[in-house]
């Protein structure tokens, strides 16, 4: 295909147009960039013990090896050598200015919330709440943070909300799509009523700490399935959710799948649909059809976008699961990074671009305004 | 409306009770089921009360779903005037811990079905189950029913105890394609694992819809692994996984394969082109949107006509009266499926025509 073809599709403006950026991943300098905000007693345990996780090995995360170091853009480590993600100018200089993003939602995945220690846990996710205003959104006010929380434990989860949610560093609460049990059951719904309490949705990126493995039938051998079936984890939370009952419970309450794709969201409503209407005897807290509740309370980052052979069908997706439903998500400094002027290569019209890339964000997430 | 002349590539007889099986058993294991007084192996993944087990109206007092050949014959074949319907018989052996009681349990529910239902019906057809929890086992149940032409396909759940394309399984896939048999992978788990990524749901609904998670992750361990390349000719054919949810995952592998296909560098096609030539899907259940023109275009997504096999999933809860396909799908698919798709995948079923 030549570039005169896709051209007309382009942002018209394409040079200049401010959009917000649901998903930036900002690191650590270094392994103890967070021990600044961690006590004697848990810097000393880490020292020892490490974080001990649900993966095969002792010192990294994830039992596939990624396809570049720190999962990064090759291009995006900073001249200092630091990893991709850790030095705001560079973060700045690369993708902030160059961009033209407006806000952008911080999404830190540093290791805070997948521990199994769940005391550890919340302290690093305290830690990482810091350490994300000190390093990152009180010197750009462009950036706002993430509330970390160990959802293992939902009294301290709710604890730390409390300590954040009033404050204007951050957009939103962040978990990740894949928790020790399905997230609707009701060991989770305090930090539900959490968010409903202070009108701050919450986030959930693709990745976490499951004990359990990806696949029904355990564990796939390569990176090339792990990295597909990785978006189960998120089918299965949206699911979860609605059966439970969560969305009844709590009705205000904003979700959004961060990084999990969405081509599979409306045939999961149809399929989900079809049969809780034989069975909705089943679950008596899902009290309508499961579609409705999706079409509600649940919004989708757009990156990685699943790429249709014919590209009208990209833009059918968005149709069927509702524009205003759609945010715009770089994933920078990641491999798979969606620049904004070249993603999503589809007829759109003006209102629904600003949707698309602005509006619904601008909406959506708390601090913003 | 009923499609006249189709094949059914999906029902469902059911074992009433392990005394059925018994005169289909070593005298050991008959001896063994008798003694222990062990009975109730119907798996998990079909609770014989659920309504999706059994429509209502097909359901008989508190007997275990499919276990009439009269009421199948008139409701499935007389009903829907099938050409021909293929069993599939989902019961203990397939799903067993032990690997031998497995084994004696799929050996006597392929020695019942030929006997209790095929010897009945010249319209019906039946899949040969196996112990996978042994692939030795397994290889040695399907050479002894290959001879029968009758046996048209290896069934398997589609939740096992590893994935699908480890080498653990590859005699199971000799043995296929040496006698022209489709694996057909079957909606169900052993539940050796949780049904999901994140562990166990509250429900069995949920556990039902995300079958197709299994069936995801199966396709893509097939293909990963190089199944397909080591085994050009086999076919793998997916049993009530539902239908919609194909177009988006192909999309998924595709895009996923372009960025990291150097750890498998024996795929050496997209997996869309694979899938397309070596997978189908039984039609039952679609799960279909309410707006027939959206259905409509997600069938074209699929981009092949040549993948969707006409299936009834008799006596399980998957449509109403006789509208056995939701508005949507084109007459000439219908056509398709409901004929030239089921004989061009399943060889034996052609053969013995001619």
């Amino acid at each position: 295909m030549s570039a005169r073809d896709t051209a007309p599709e382009r942002p018209a403006d394409a040079a200049r147009f401010q959009f917000i950026d649901c998903d930036i991943h900002p690191s650590l300098k270094h392994k103890k960039a967070l021990y600044p905000y961690l006590s004697k007693q848990w810097r000393d345990h880490l020292d020892t013990y490490g974080s001990l996780t649900h993966g095969v090995y002792a010192t990294r995360g994830g039992a596939y090896p990624r396809f570049t170091p720190e999962t990064a853009r090759r291009d995006a480590w900073p001249p200092n050598g630091n990893p991709p993600g850790s030095d705001l100018e560079f973060m700045q200089q690369q993708h902030l200015d160059a961009h033209n993003v407006r806000f952008g939602i911080l999404e830190p995945i540093v290791g805070a919330n997948n521990a199994r220690n769940t005391d550890l846990s919340a302290a690093l996710c305290t830690a990482t709440n810091e350490w994300q205003v000190d390093e990152f959104t009180s010197r750009d006010s462009r950036l706002k943070a993430s509330i970390h929380i160990c959802a293992e434990d939902a009294d301290l989860a709710v604890e730390e909300i409390d300590r954040r949610a009033g404050d204007r560093n951050f957009a939103q609460i962040q978990l990740g799509s894949r928790s020790v049990e399905p997230i609707g059951r009701k060991r989770y719904w305090p930090i539900f009523e959490a968010a409903q309490r202070y009108d701050i949705p919450i986030g959930f990126h693709v990745g976490g700490p499951s004990p359990y493995a990806p696949s029904p039938s355990g564990w796939p051998d390569y990176y090339i399935e792990d990295h597909h079936v990785l978006t189960h984890s998120a089918h299965t939370q949206v699911a979860s959710m609605i059966l439970e009952g969560v969305f009844e419970l709590f009705p205000r309450v904003r979700v959004v799948m961060i990084e999990a794709g969405f081509a599979w969201a409306p045939p999961l409503a149809w399929r989900l649909d079809n049969h809780w209407r034989k069975v909705r005897s089943e679950t008596p807290r899902c009290k309508r059809p499961p579609s409705e509740y999706m079409r509600q309370n649940i919004w989708f980052t757009t990156q990685p976008a699943e790429e249709p052979e014919d590209r009208k069908d990209l833009r059918l997706l968005f149709e069927w699961i509702g524009f205003d439903r759609m945010m715009f998500a770089t994933d920078y400094p990641h491999w798979d990074f969606d620049d904004p002027q070249r993603a999503l290569l589809m007829p759109m019209s003006e209102t629904e671009r600003r949707m698309l890339f602005h509006d619904n964000a601008l909406k959506f997430y708390a601090n913003l305004d | 409306m009923p499609i006249s002349d189709a094949i059914d590539c999906d029902i469902h007889p059911g074992v009433p009770t392990v005394k059925a099986l018994l005169p289909y058993m070593t005298d050991y294991w008959r001896e063994s089921f008798i003694a222990r007084g062990q009975d109730g192996f119907q798996p998990a993944s079909y609770l014989p009360n659920s309504p999706l087990t059994c429509r209502p109206d097909w359901r008989d007092g508190e007997e275990i779903p499919g276990t009439s050949f009269e009421r199948l014959k008139a409701h499935a074949l007389d009903g829907f005037g099938s050409r021909f319907a293929i069993c599939n018989v989902l019961y203990g052996g397939s799903f067993a811990v032990s690997e031998t009681m497995g084994a004696a349990l799929c050996s006597a529910v392929n020695d019942w079905i030929r006997e209790q239902w095929l010897d009945r019906d010249p319209r019906l057809r039946a899949s040969i189950v196996v112990p996978t929890q042994n692939p030795a086992l397994a290889v040695e149940e399907i050479e002894r029913q290959a001879d029968d032409p009758r046996f048209v396909q290896i069934l398997m759940p589609v939740g096992l105890d590893m994935m699908l394309g480890k080498q653990h399984y590859w005699p199971i896939f000799e043995a296929a394609v040496r006698h022209r048999l489709p694996i057909g992978l079957h909606a169900g788990s052993l539940y050796r694992y949780a049904p999901t990524a994140v562990g166990w749901p509250s429900h069995h609904l949920q556990d039902y819809v995300s079958n197709n998670q299994a069936f995801e992750s199966q396709l893509l361990s097939l293909i990963a692994q190089g199944v397909f390349v080591k085994f050009p000719d086999l076919m793998v054919v997916l049993i009530e996984s539902g239908v919609t949810w194909l177009p988006g995952f192909l999309w998924r592998a595709r895009k996923t394969w372009r960025a990291v296909r150097p750890e498998v560098p024996w795929v050496k096609e997209s997996p869309i082109d694979i899938i397309r030539r070596h997978v189908r899907l039984t039609a039952q259940p679609i799960d279909a949107p309410d707006n027939p023109e959206i259905l409509e275009r997600v069938l074209e997504q699929i981009g092949s006509d040549d993948m969707l096999l006409f299936a009834s999933d008799y006596p399980h809860w998957q449509f109403d009266g006789d509208q056995m396909l939701p508005k949507g799908v084109p007459a000439r698919l219908i056509e398709k499926m409901a004929k030239d798709n089921p004989l061009a995948t399943y060889p034996r079923l052609r053969e013995t025509l001619q």
